[in-house]
């Protein structure tokens, strides 16, 4: 098997990411259900939560590339 | 306050870090074997490989697109830029790239007092004893091992690595000059700059002459958001204070949104500004001191001695808040950088596909075949880049409001269970 370790990092560091951000979504989707009129407000929270999870995960990208 | 930011920025360009470029040689294929005989032209003197002869190598090029340069390449012209490199011991230097002869690929034919330019950025020749002045017929390339270095007169000179700020952890090293070169980067804060100098200068006269007039061109399209980064972010956060940073923060958010999106224009260069860790550190360090300077007596104690909590949690508080105080703007530099790299890169690699599927223009259809998907692809990955361009602004101002917003917070009175 060829190829760097650092690829199955990355690959992990998404799989964080997903979960991350899978929960923040259902959970929006159903606060906003919930209460329909508070769409906006969830949804620009929600957009923020979502780039503080990415950034962590990009943050484990960009390190792997770092290392290999 | 804002030229200060911007010189700052300027000189924090001293050392290259380009957190790519130290290790995208190692993990290049060389296909050694294949393109020896066939045309020898990217087979070069002392047994070096030029940069890009032979096959495509994808990583190199989205690493090449990502790094900052000397050079300023907008579609087929490349626009030369000075360069300043200071030497200890020598001092001050002061030259056009113009005076490398460079190719369309950034490499340099010349040398000049010791400097050469490799792929576009400037770097320095190892051996001290190199003769000064303008020297011609040189061939830059990359060894076996993928470290750069230079032949002429069928003598191998090996180049210094651009500077990595890992102190020596991943392999890296400073270089031995200070580069305070005007570079692509450089060009890109400053062009921002005077754009964001036209038009708010522009707004705000316009505010000050007709102020109860309602809002017409670019005022229509600057106020929400300025309201909205007010409204939203800077007040609920800093309270009775937030008219003091509203300077600080506007700038914050409408420098990194300028720079994310000029990054994002196509053929104009693709300057990478928020995406060089160097850049962002700054503005992280901007934030530390602006958050550090106005924290009050209730901030340090709650750092430091937290109040309320018994003696040994406090022992074992302490240090943690200690990190925190210097992880929270490292996160912020590091966030950003991720993104719009991120970003930049996965755009490069896309376009990539369409040679990878050409076999680098031996195979037509294949190109043809691939560049459908391809550029549909990366429209997507630009819309969304553009989406990731006003929330990377939008989360490092919101996040250094909070941190000011928690060094200005007035005490509230603590009883023995906080």
């Amino acid at each position: 098997m060829t190829g760097s370790i650092a690829a199955l990092g990355m690959g992990l560091a998404v799989i964080g990411a997903g979960i991350g951000l899978a929960s923040i979504g259902g959970k929006a989707m159903e606060a906003i259900a919930r209460q329909p009129e508070a769409v906006g407000d969830i949804r620009s929270n929600m957009i923020l939560i979502a780039a503080l999870i990415e950034g962590a995960a990009l943050i484990a990208i960009v390190f792997a590339f770092l290392v290999a | 306050m804002v030229a200060c930011f911007f010189c700052t920025l300027a000189v924090a360009q001293h050392d290259n870090t380009d957190h790519g470029d130290g290790h995208d040689h190692s993990s290049h294929d060389h296909p050694h074997a294949v393109d020896h005989g066939a045309d020898g032209h990217h087979e070069l003197g002392c047994g070096l490989h030029g940069h890009h002869g032979g096959d495509f190598d994808p990583g190199a090029t989205a690493f090449h697109h990502i790094a900052d340069a000397n050079i300023y390449s907008i579609g087929p012209l490349g626009i030369p830029l000075p360069c300043i490199p200071f030497t200890p011991g020598k001092g001050f230097d002061f030259f056009m790239s113009s005076k490398f002869d460079y190719d369309s690929h950034g490499s340099g034919a010349n040398a000049y007092n010791g400097f050469v330019l490799d792929g576009g950025t400037l770097k320095r020749v190892v051996d001290g004893n190199f003769p000064d002045g303008l020297i011609e017929g040189v061939e830059i390339g990359h060894d076996s091992d993928g470290h750069s270095a230079m032949c002429y007169k069928d003598k191998l000179y090996p180049l210094e690595a651009k500077s990595t700020a890992d102190f020596g952890i991943f392999g890296g090293g400073i270089t031995g000059f200070y580069d305070f070169s005007i570079t692509k980067n450089v060009v890109s804060m400053f062009a921002v700059f005077l754009l964001m100098l036209l038009v708010f200068r522009a707004i705000a006269k316009k505010y000050r002459s007709r102020p109860s007039e309602a809002p017409s061109g670019l005022q229509n399209f600057m106020e929400p958001i300025f309201l909205f980064i007010q409204d939203e972010v800077a007040k609920p956060f800093l309270g009775k204070h937030y008219l003091k940073y509203i300077p600080f923060l506007m700038s914050l958010f409408f420098f990194i949104l300028g720079l994310n999106l000029w990054g994002q224009i196509p053929f104009l260069g693709g300057s990478n500004v928020t995406g060089n860790l160097a850049f962002t550190a700054v503005l992280a360090i901007f934030v530390f001191i602006v958050v550090n300077l106005s924290g009050n007596r209730h901030y340090w104690q709650h750092a430091l001695w937290m109040p309320g909590v018994p003696w040994p949690v406090k022992l074992i508080l302490t240090p943690v808040e200690v990190l925190g105080l210097f992880i929270k703007p490292i996160t912020l530099a590091l966030r950003l950088f991720a993104n719009i790299t991120a970003g930049h890169m996965v755009i490069t690699i896309f376009i990539s596909f369409i040679f990878i599927f050409g076999k680098n223009g031996t195979f037509v259809p294949g190109a043809w075949g691939a560049s459908i998907p391809t550029v549909l692809l990366t429209m997507f990955m630009m819309a969304i880049e553009l989406l990731v361009a006003f929330i990377q602004a939008f989360v490092f101002t919101i996040l250094a409001t909070s941190y000011l917003g928690a060094a200005l917070e007035e005490g509230h009175e603590h009883e023995a269970a906080h």
